[in-house]
């Protein structure tokens, strides 16, 4: 097309971007007028103009007509004239939709021609285009043309991806049937190019739907094993640079990890003989010095070692790719590192590989000071933070604080919010976390977020024992002459709060904190001096003596005649606060503010958010192993209840508010003797204390039957059964006196946060109220010794997590008693055990992998471990026991689903003793966040 | 894959392959900052870089860049040796390529690509295989093609 190349070189000549324009639009006029001219244009004519079109749309110009011209020339039986029209529609249409039905009748036709190459054409077409019209015409036709015996291999190749493509775009419009089986054979064919196109489309078809194709696993790992053992040649022209099939090999390792290990023996055997020889290859001198070699070698190592770390399970191969990777840490390609820090970010996270990874720390650190691109530098820093655990993290907080001077302005935040998630999750004293995030500010203060600067001061108010040396630390950092802003807030907080913890040092005297703090008022923005207004009126209680002061400065113009409202407020209410309200009131207001409620880690939340999902390695959730680990007996040692209130409890960032277990109350509540654990219930005449009541949801979370309450006078036991989301109580009450109980009454209720949240969840009906002997409807007597029975219908209408109470009323002796007790009612009561087998957990426990589905706790044994009374718990708590599913013999692992009236969730959990440190690690993986964090907090009380 | 785009130093677009549904403007917005991270990088960096959610595989051959996007689980090296295969390719139809070749026949360089992606995976991986069905549909050209007059064919028609 000669007309064509004129056009481009004309294009190429023009001198400026307004030559161009106006050489274009001259040439959109005569095409324009071509195809509107009343004379007919010849095929090759069109052909020329459509190939004009899309050379200036591929410009950057839009286009707007031709579309009908190309529609014709895909029509034509000219081959040439055919492919024309078909890349014009394939680039240009993204969805038109007059045109698509004229476009897939060509389509069809072509597609029923049984010409191989008008077919070949007509595919390329739907898998370039893939629009949802083009799936509803042809999906259901493509997979009879892929297995179709006599199909043509390259019709088999272009049916393969076609179908893909409408897979991804439109998969409701693709019908799974008997092809799917036959779609796995074709694993087994002769030709490499199929096999190729073939194992992309099952990939993503088991992606979906892997029941529908777990046999292509044998026949995988046999096609893999053939490849890797194949001699370079034996593949001809699929051999690329000498590596045998690369991208065949990658697809089918990819292939592998829509699924477990094989359970069959020498299944798994065959496999791990592939693994074992792409890593034996890696180790031989290279059979060519290209680039291109290294890289498909290379290429199928790393598919190799992303099989070996989604398998987990064979220490040996883990340890072996962690070896290598480290190989590849000091390697002179930049790739190769990059890649290499990658894949160790994931070895970090498994346990066989955890500590193998840790032994590369000082490579890694030398990759964060000496590596040229950033990109590489960023995959260290991810990596360093993958890899710290307790026993490092001192040296890589240290370490990113130090590249932190020199960081990157892209990537400051992220470092900064991981430095922030470290120092709080592996603090052994507060004096060292205060320190880093001090430092931290003072490095990067641009890049820390709120959430840095929250989270420090929330753990300051927490924590009695550092108030005073953050007080003394933030004054000695506000001496700087040009501090932070993000110092300044977090000073004049802490000073506010705490800043009596160093006033009798007289270089720290009230006075001159405030004057400290004054004199960098002027020069920060309005919400830092709203704050720092706040820390004066503080002063004002904390020292009387510069009361005159502060008031002089509130009085003055600058803040009582502030042009920005808020602070005008603030200036004018505190003024007239500390004028009017007494010391004590004074100190009533502005107490020092209460413990803040624990909460998941706000800068765990933005990274998750920074990175997306999926993204940040949850260190917890990553490492396995309880069994002889030091690091979680070190971990959770403070919760140990005698300590005060531990670290790492309020620092872990934990996805749900702070379990009630660490609260003081409770702890004391736990010390009662366990034979009368309501005695002083019946002084406090109405609601529960919080205290007691909590001992009723953790004595009675794994049985059903017992007695739920006991004092001088009355005795109340329960038997209840529970099937599917229906429940039953029997409730006795017995009268213990040898006096009638009078007017004696019960109901079932709920306090106030009660009301709004369980009753829509949980129904109870109060059926029968059947009392013993001779009682009277109206003013019903118990008499002394007598039992009377209540039954009480249950039915669970969603997840809850509040428990109902039982209030009991009756006159005794001429007082009133009134008795409140929380009924037994919790979510696990309406499991129903599930058994499966080992594979089906594994891959139901890796289908619940999104991080909200996931809880987890560690915790201290309150009991002796004993293994057949935590069988019992667990079978108790209503979960099917399963044996034989958890490599380690001592775990318990246990499966059930939840019934509610609208929904089930089912729910699989895991329980890993430690004896050695006398700890639990206890997982609960379920569909439902409320639902797994409710059945941990459940179960963990009881061990 | 999602999309593969080849551009010249001077940040002009060569060709743009879609393998997902993007309005004209998303795709506009995509090369134009792509073009201008990939530019901005130094010689000797790394051939990878994480770019919003995907993963973004380039090599510049001579004046021309080629630059993939594929996503978070794909292999970054077998990406790499896909743009050298699509390279040899083109090598091999065009004898010893270069950026006017694909400039002057950049329908070609379309349909080579066709033959060996299709859906943003690898259709065929032979050299031998994708050139033997470019080479049979040039022959079905050949026989299609009538002689044009001279006038026409230097585009005055």
């Amino acid at each position: 097309m000669r007309g064509l190349a004129v056009f481009i070189s004309d294009i190429r000549n023009c001198k400026s971007k307004e030559a161009e324009v106006k050489r274009i639009n001259k040439e959109l006029a005569n095409i324009r007028s071509k195809f509107k001219g009343d004379k007919a244009l010849d095929g090759y004519s069109k052909k020329k103009y459509v190939c004009k079109l899309l050379f200036i749309f591929l410009l950057g110009h839009d286009i707007d007509f031709g579309h009908m011209e190309a529609v014709n020339l895909l029509s034509s039986n000219k081959y040439t004239e055919k492919q024309i029209g078909y890349l014009f529609i394939s680039v240009l249409v993204n969805s038109n939709s007059d045109l698509i039905s004229l476009i897939n009748n060509g389509i069809k036709n072509d597609l029923a021609s049984r010409n191989p190459t008008f077919m070949n054409l007509a595919l390329h077409c739907i898998a370039n285009v893939g629009s949802r019209e083009m799936a509803e015409a042809f999906a259901s036709q493509i997979p009879s043309i892929l297995v179709a015996g006599d199909t043509m291999d390259s019709v088999k190749q272009s049916a393969a991806l076609c179908l893909l493509r409408l897979n991804r775009t439109s998969p409701d419009l693709v019908p799974m049937g008997e092809w799917t089986a036959r779609v796995v054979h074709l694993l087994n064919d002769q030709h490499l190019g199929v096999v190729t196109a073939a194992t992309s489309l099952i990939t993503t078809l088991a992606q979906k739907s892997p029941e529908d194709f777990r046999t292509s696993i044998s026949l995988a790992v046999a096609r893999l094993s053939r490849i890797v053992t194949s001699a370079s040649i034996d593949l001809q022209d699929y051999t690329y640079y000498f590596v045998a099939a690369p991208w065949l090999s990658v697809k089918l390792l990819r292939l592998l990890q829509c699924y477990p290990p094989p359970e069959d023996a020498a299944l798994r055997s065959r496999l791990t003989e592939c693994l074992e020889t792409i890593l034996n290859k890696a180790q031989e001198p290279p059979k060519s010095k290209k680039v291109q070699h290294s890289n498909a070698k290379n290429a199928v190592l790393f598919e190799a070692i992303a099989l070996i770390i989604h398998h987990d399970s064979e220490p040996t191969l883990l340890v072996r790719a962690c070896n290598q990777l480290g190989q590849f840490l000091q390697h002179r390609e930049t790739n190769l590192r990059y890649l290499a820090l990658e894949s160790m970010c994931t070895l970090a996270s498994s346990e066989f590989s955890h500590e193998a990874v840790k032994t590369h720390i000082d490579t890694v650190i030398n990759a964060l000071k000496t590596e040229r691109d950033v990109s590489v530098r960023q995959r260290a820093v991810d990596l360093l933070y993958a890899m710290c655990d307790r026993s490092n993290s001192k040296q890589i907080v240290a370490e990113m604080l130090s590249y932190l001077e020199n960081a990157d302005y892209s990537i400051r935040e992220e470092i900064v919010l991981k430095v922030a998630i470290l120092a709080e999750k592996y603090a052994v004293d507060y004096t060292w976390y205060v320190d880093t995030i001090l430092n931290l500010i003072r490095i990067a203060g641009d890049h820390v977020s709120e959430e840095v600067w929250y989270r420090v001061i929330q753990i300051v108010i927490n924590q009695d024992d550092v108030q005073g040396y953050a007080a003394k630390t933030v004054f000695e950092a506000l001496q700087t002459p040009a501090c932070h802003e993000n110092l300044l807030k977090v000073g004049g907080y802490i000073l506010g709060e705490f800043g009596n913890l160093i006033a009798g040092d007289p270089r720290s005297s009230p006075l001159v904190q405030f004057n400290l703090l004054h004199s960098k008022f002027h020069l920060c923005s309005v919400p830092t001096r709203a704050l720092l207004l706040s820390a004066y009126i503080k002063f004002i209680n904390l020292f009387p003596e510069v009361k005159p002061t502060i008031q002089d400065v509130l009085r003055s113009d600058s803040q009582l005649r502030n042009a920005d409202v808020e602070l005008q407020q603030r200036a004018i209410e505190y003024l007239r606060l500390s004028c009017i309200a007494s010391t004590d009131i004074l100190a009533t207001v502005l107490e020092e503010m209460p413990p803040f409620p624990e909460r998941e880690s706000s800068i765990l939340a933005k990274l998750k958010k920074k990175k997306g999902p999926g993204k940040v390695p949850d260190m917890d959730e990553a490492r396995w192993n309880v069994n002889g680990n030091t690091e979680h007996s070190e971990n959770t040692e403070p919760t140990n209840k005698s300590s005060p209130p531990s670290l790492v409890a309020d620092l872990l960032p934990t996805n749900r508010p702070r379990p009630a277990s660490y609260s003081p109350t409770i702890l004391s509540a736990g010390n009662m003797a366990p034979s009368h654990p309501f005695t002083d219930l019946l002084n406090m005449n109405s609601s529960p204390a919080a205290g007691a009541s909590l001992l009723v949801d953790v004595l009675f979370v794994c049985k059903n039957n017992g007695v739920i309450f006991e004092n001088q006078l009355l005795q109340i036991g329960l038997k209840s059964e529970y099937r599917q989301n229906l429940g039953r109580i029997y409730v006795f009450y017995g009268n213990k006196t040898s006096s009638q109980f009078l007017s004696f009454s019960s109901s079932v209720t709920s306090s106030d946060t009660l009301k709004t949240h369980i009753l829509p969840l949980l129904r109870l009906l109060l059926t029968d109220l059947s009392l013993n002997v001779h009682t009277m409807p109206v003013d019903p007597t118990v008499e002394g010794g007598a039992q009377l029975q209540q039954i009480l219908n249950i039915e669970c209408l969603s997840d809850f997590s509040d428990t109902p109470v039982l209030n009991v009323q009756f006159r005794y002796g001429g007082t009133l008693q009134n008795i409140a007790v929380k009924l037994p009612v919790m979510l696990n009561k309406f499991f129903q055990p599930t058994e499966m087998t080992s594979e089906d957990f594994f891959q139901r426990w890796k289908q619940l992998g999104v991080p909200q589905q996931e809880v987890q706790t560690i915790f201290k044994a309150q009991h002796p471990m004993d293994t057949d009374v935590t069988n019992a718990k667990i079978l108790g708590f209503g979960v099917a026991l399963l044996s034989g599913v958890d490599p380690n013999p001592a775990n318990f692992v246990g499966a059930g689903v939840i019934h509610t009236k609208n929904t089930q969730v089912g729910c699989l959990l895991r329980l890993e003793p430690n004896p050695q440190a006398e700890m639990y690690r206890l997982t609960l993986r379920t569909s439902r966040e409320s639902v797994s964090q409710r059945l941990c907090d459940l179960l963990s009380e009881q061990f | 894959m999602q999309f593969m785009l080849l551009f010249s130093r001077q940040g002009k677009l060569r060709l743009q392959k879609w393998y997902v549904p993007l309005s004209d403007k998303e795709r506009k917005k995509i090369s134009r900052d792509l073009v201008q991270t990939i530019l901005a990088r130094k010689p000797k960096m790394c051939s990878f870089l994480e770019w919003r959610d995907l993963k973004i595989v380039y090599k510049r051959y001579a004046s021309l860049y080629f630059c993939c996007a594929v996503e978070d689980q794909d292999n970054e090296l077998i990406t790499l040796e896909i743009i050298h295969r699509y390279v040899e390719l083109l090598d091999k139809y065009f004898g010893s390529v270069c950026e006017l070749d694909i400039i002057f026949n950049f329908e070609k360089a379309y349909f080579i690509l066709d033959e060996f992606l299709l859906g943003g995976e690898a259709q065929e991986t032979s050299k031998k295989n994708v050139l033997k069905a470019i080479e049979q549909a040039d022959l079905l050209q050949e026989e299609a093609e009538v002689p044009r007059s001279v006038l026409e064919e230097i585009g005055l028609t």
